[in-house]
């Protein structure tokens, strides 16, 4: 057996970079102070805070007051829907989402729409792009707010947040976007951006799991999910997690550095280089999702005749580290629900197949996959009653 | 997918009696693309007795591993013996399978029954049934959870 490991899930999530683990160390046996308190240990952490806030401020260029630490980005996904919802329903009671988002988002809008809310929820086109015209026609007197997810997690596909933003604000609409796979990857600049509200993750950019956070523009007002000690400019009750926070601070830190110096674009060549390799190498095989409007980490294909979850664990015997939305890797009836609202048939979408590139990934590593996966769909696809030939 | 046992890794890694059959005495395909899972089971049988099983399956891992467990465990036995496998007897042999992965052993049985029907319907000049791609799955058999993105 080969022992080569290449891990190609980084939009499950990413590992913590060390130099991010190395700023959080510190936070758990020495620098143990509650931010809210007012002696030295408290002091001290509060201060790491504040940087840590206005670390992931300025990868979005917000004001640090604009930041709400969450924990997570489901929370903050939460935190965003509800709370408007909650301040805006005597103006209103009708949401607009679409149909591809997170369930973080999407189950919390059918959630509204049991407490008596009205949601539409939008459709998309075969690449996974809201079509904007359509957008517009959904956006109605009692509309308080739209949300759409930056990028996709299963496709990668990046939607006209722009243009849905500007539709937003020229209706009075709150404009909330879940840009927890984009933010990190792709230069946002909520000054140039019409957006009112913007989810992030850390685990997504190099940062620690369980800690998110929520950018809410000035003048947006929303109600908290969690309430008590009055943390988070009263919207997020709770003992910070301070060393989450401060490595989320870290690696937004990263993460601008990572954009300015290019280092993205790279990550995006050998992307380019893993699409081309994948789309020739395997016969039958097609991109889910937009071509360029894509996030630059991200290749998803659909792989005929052939099964997910089989394909995913024949990978990880070779050391490859992939994701599919075939039933049997959701757990659930359905393929996944994103590719069956791009129009796929349930048996194409059963041989999804995601792989997601890293920072830390390699020509070779591209190499190595484009050598293993080929035998692999041409193994299982002798198997199969649909085709024989990979 | 961790959840599989060793026995289990080893059926899907390198299973048996994988491929298609020329001109076979009978031929059973059951499942259903929309859910997953399609299994083509094609039997040689000589005075009564299975001599040569093939499978073709579309499926995940369990899915094929119980393909190549049931098509052993039948080769060489005799048709009326081939009735009387069941699912249990499948994911017993081997080794137990995870519960929402039982209804791929319920998928090999139904395969091998029914390409003993079809042997069974060409000795008395019947023509073939259609394949029998179910509009119901078989998962709601197995836990049922969200589909959960990341």
């Amino acid at each position: 057996m080969n022992s080569r490991k290449v891990y190609m899930d980084h939009s499950a999530t990413t590992f913590v970079d060390r130099s991010v683990l190395e700023r959080m160390l510190p936070f758990f046996s020495e620098k143990y102070g509650n931010p809210n308190s007012i002696h030295a240990w408290g002091r001290e952490v509060r201060s790491s805070v504040d940087e840590a806030r206005a670390s992931v401020a300025r990868l979005l260029n917000a004001d640090p007051r604009e930041i709400l630490f969450t924990g997570g980005g489901s929370e903050a996904d939460n935190l965003a829907i509800k709370g408007v919802a909650e301040v805006l329903s005597e103006k209103g009671r009708h949401v607009v989402t679409t149909a591809i988002e997170h369930h973080a988002v999407l189950d919390t809008v059918k959630w509204l729409g049991k407490q008596g809310y009205d949601v539409t929820i939008l459709p998309v086109g075969p690449d996974g792009l809201v079509d904007v015209e359509v957008f517009r026609k959904a956006i109605r007197r009692d509309t308080i707010l739209a949300t759409v997810m930056y990028a996709n997690n299963e496709v990668g596909t990046v939607q006209p947040i722009r243009e849905m933003g500007t539709i937003c604000r020229e209706n009075g609409v709150l404009f909330h976007t879940d840009a927890v796979q984009a933010a990190g990857h792709i230069p946002i600049d909520v000054k140039d951006l019409p957006v009112d509200l913007l989810t992030m993750a850390a685990h997504k950019m190099y940062g620690p799991k369980g800690v998110g956070a929520l950018y809410v523009r000035k003048g947006v007002r929303i109600a908290p999910l969690v309430h008590g000690g009055g943390q988070e400019f009263g919207l997020r009750s709770g003992t910070e997690n301070t060393a989450g926070i401060v490595g989320f601070g870290a690696a937004a830190d990263l993460a601008a550095r990572r954009i300015e110096s290019g280092e993205i674009n790279e990550e995006l060549r050998l992307r380019d280089r893993l699409i081309d390799g994948v789309l020739s190498r395997v016969g039958d095989s097609s991109l889910t999702g937009h071509r360029t409007f894509r996030l630059p980490f991200h290749a998803s294909f659909c792989i005929r005749y052939i099964e997910g979850e089989a394909m995913l664990l024949r990978l990880d015997f070779a050391g490859i580290g992939a994701s599919s939305g075939s039933a049997c890797t959701s757990g659930s009836l359905e393929p996944s629900y994103v590719l069956l609202a791009m129009g796929l048939d349930h048996a194409t979408a059963h041989g999804s197949l995601r792989l997601t590139l890293g920072k830390d990934t390699t020509e070779g590593d591209i190499d190595y996959i484009l050598e293993m996966l080929p035998p692999i769909v041409q193994t299982l696809r002798a198997m199969s009653p649909f085709k024989k030939n990979a | 997918m961790s959840m599989y046992n060793e026995k289990v890794i080893a059926a899907f890694m390198n299973p048996k009696n994988v491929g298609a059959m020329e001109n076979p005495d009978g031929v059973g395909e059951v499942g259903n693309p929309r859910c997953g899972d399609v299994m083509k089971i094609y039997l040689r049988v000589e005075d009564e007795r299975i001599v040569d099983i093939r499978f073709e399956t579309f499926g995940c891992a369990a899915a094929i591993a119980t393909s190549s467990m049931a098509t052993e465990m039948v080769k060489g036995r005799t048709v009326e013996e081939a009735l009387k496998l069941t699912n249990k007897d499948v994911a017993n042999a081997l080794g137990g399978l995870p519960p929402e992965k039982i209804h791929c052993s319920l998928l090999a049985e139904e395969g091998i029954h029914a390409a003993v029907e079809d042997y069974r319907r060409r000795l008395e000049g019947l023509p073939s049934l259609p394949p029998r791609h179910d509009a119901v799955c078989h998962h709601d058999l197995g836990e049922e959870e969200e589909n959960r993105g990341a």
